[in-house]
């Protein structure tokens, strides 16, 4: 798919508006970028696997289940986002 | 004939539920299974569905009404022309608790027995009208207790031989006396589940369950290597909204091997077991903050693992943000809990009254195990029964174990 650039803040703006919406009981939390979204927001497996669906879907990244761990805080998913839609 | 709808039970842990809302308007056509209304209970706001077609009748409670689990809430009107279901019930509910009333199987709450109790709202014990109550089944303890302490029987809805009122009922009901009770009408929660009283209704429902049910334990070390490498190969063909989580593939285990034992999967009901005709897997879903609860995947044994798995998202995103079914909570017929990638190593659970087992799945691991004669590092999972020692023993447990351990070693058969 044609993927045009979007800044690192556009992402982890998409990345947190995805999350609150797998988890809508965290919609009033103040996510910080670099909190462990299992350790300290309790994200289960499930929650977690939807939000890595929701990021494919909206930036067209394929996210292998080899990766979860960089995507472990809002900022190194954005980080693992902006890199992988980087053109080659 | 005219009938009545009742407050339904979502399980051992519901006394009440509050209505928030009436989906349906009287006169509406009813198809089975329609959302009739929405009621707040401990676990949230539940949508209740109607059993079989019917027109929407006469609403008997109002908006903000927090009515006990039995408790008439509508009237239904049959169809035209239909038949009149059992014309010999009186119309009138004579004031008896439902015997039934707990964890009713689908279909139960709608038939036009004289079975509910007229919701005790402000009346004091004393003005109700002794004459018309007949007496309440309570065993010796539990009527000495109440008369002690100035308990209305006839407000309770009883858990033991023919819903019978039991001292662990009364025990329940003064825990919950002594918390101040919610206000009718007050603001929904908007579907989120009130954890306090939720912590308390499972506080109830597993002191009930470690008073009344022998438990016994069995734990199996099962080898997950092959299912894991399975699902990882197969995950990884897919993208993300097609993968497969491992505890998708626990539910379908457990529920193809107990088709082969009956005996763990039903309900301890009137002192006896009842064996389910269906296998409806209620999967322990954690609550953030606190809490769970534990809906049903419906025939779990003949659905694939794709289907479970759309099935379990979707009992995840409602546990999240609202809208379990009543069918959904109130017909489990046995239990999962699985711990998920970041637990401990075993979990050993609590059976929810009136099932008689349930499974518990560690987190996955590598651990050394011996293949052979040596020893090599494997990907094992910790397999937990606990079941009612009443209908089954140890040595068909320990069947039912090594049976699960089977289906798993043949993950690409599930």
């Amino acid at each position: 798919m044609t993927t045009h650039p979007l800044s690192r803040e556009a992402i982890l703006a998409i990345a947190l508006e995805a999350l609150t919406r797998v988890a809508p009981d965290l919609a009033d939390e103040s996510i910080a970028p670099d909190a462990d979204l299992r350790e300290d927001y309790d994200l289960d497996s499930m929650d977690f696997l939807n939000w890595v669906a929701a990021l494919h879907e909206r930036l067209g990244v394929d996210i292998p289940e080899l990766d979860y761990p960089k995507l472990a805080t809002l900022g190194a998913a954005a980080d693992y986002l902006l890199q992988a839609r980087a053109p080659e | 004939m005219t009938e009545r709808f009742h407050m339904p039970s979502l399980g051992a842990d519901m006394e009440a539920g509050t209505l928030i809302e009436w989906t349906r308007q009287p006169g509406e056509r009813l198809a089975k299974g329609d959302t009739i209304a929405v009621i707040e209970t401990q676990k949230g706001a539940i949508e209740v569905e109607v059993f079989h077609d019917a027109i929407m009748g006469r609403p008997l409670i109002a908006i903000g009404d927090r009515v006990p689990v039995g408790a008439p809430m509508a009237e239904l009107e049959p169809l035209e022309g239909a038949a009149s279901p059992s014309p010999s019930a009186p119309p009138a509910a004579t004031g008896a608790q439902s015997a039934g009333g707990r964890a009713a199987p689908r279909g139960s709450a709608h038939r036009p027995e004289p079975a509910a109790a007229a919701p005790p709202r402000s009346a004091t014990p004393a003005a109700a009208s002794a004459a018309a109550r007949p007496r309440h089944r309570a065993s010796p303890a539990a009527r000495r207790l109440a008369q002690r302490r100035g308990l209305d029987l006839a407000a309770l809805t009883g858990s033991g031989p023919e819903g019978a009122i039991t001292l662990a009922d009364l025990e329940a009901a003064e825990a919950r006396a002594g918390q101040p009770q919610p206000a009718p009408a007050r603001r929904p929660s908007g579907g989120k589940a009130d954890l306090a009283a939720m912590r308390q209704a499972i506080a109830a429902a597993m002191s009930r369950s470690k008073r009344e049910i022998p438990h016994y334990y069995l734990a199996h070390d099962i080898d997950f290597t092959a299912a894991a490498a399975w699902l990882e190969r197969r995950n990884g063909e897919r993208s993300p909204g097609q993968r497969l989580l491992s505890g998708v593939l626990f539910i379908k285990a457990v529920a193809l091997t107990l088709q082969a034992f009956p005996e763990l999967n039903g309900f301890h009901r009137a002192g006896r077991f009842e064996p389910a005709d269906a296998i409806h897997v209620g999967c322990a879903i954690a609550i953030r903050g606190g809490g769970l609860v534990a809906p049903a995947i419906h025939d779990a044994d003949r659905q694939d693992l794709d289907a479970l798995m759309a099935r379990l998202r979707d009992l995840v995103a409602r546990v999240r943000s609202g809208g379990l079914k009543a069918s959904e909570l109130s017909d489990p017929t046995v239990t999962v809990s699985s711990l998920g990638e970041r637990g401990v190593d075993r979990l050993y659970g609590i059976i929810y009254p009136p099932q008689v087992a349930i499974v518990g799945f560690g987190t996955p691991r590598t651990r050394p195990w011996v293949v052979g004669d040596a020893v090599r590092p494997r990907t094992l999972v910790t397999a937990t029964l606990a079941a009612d020692h009443r209908h089954s023993d140890g040595h068909r447990g320990a069947l039912f174990l090594a049976g699960l351990a089977a289906h798993l070693q043949a993950p690409e058969a599930l």
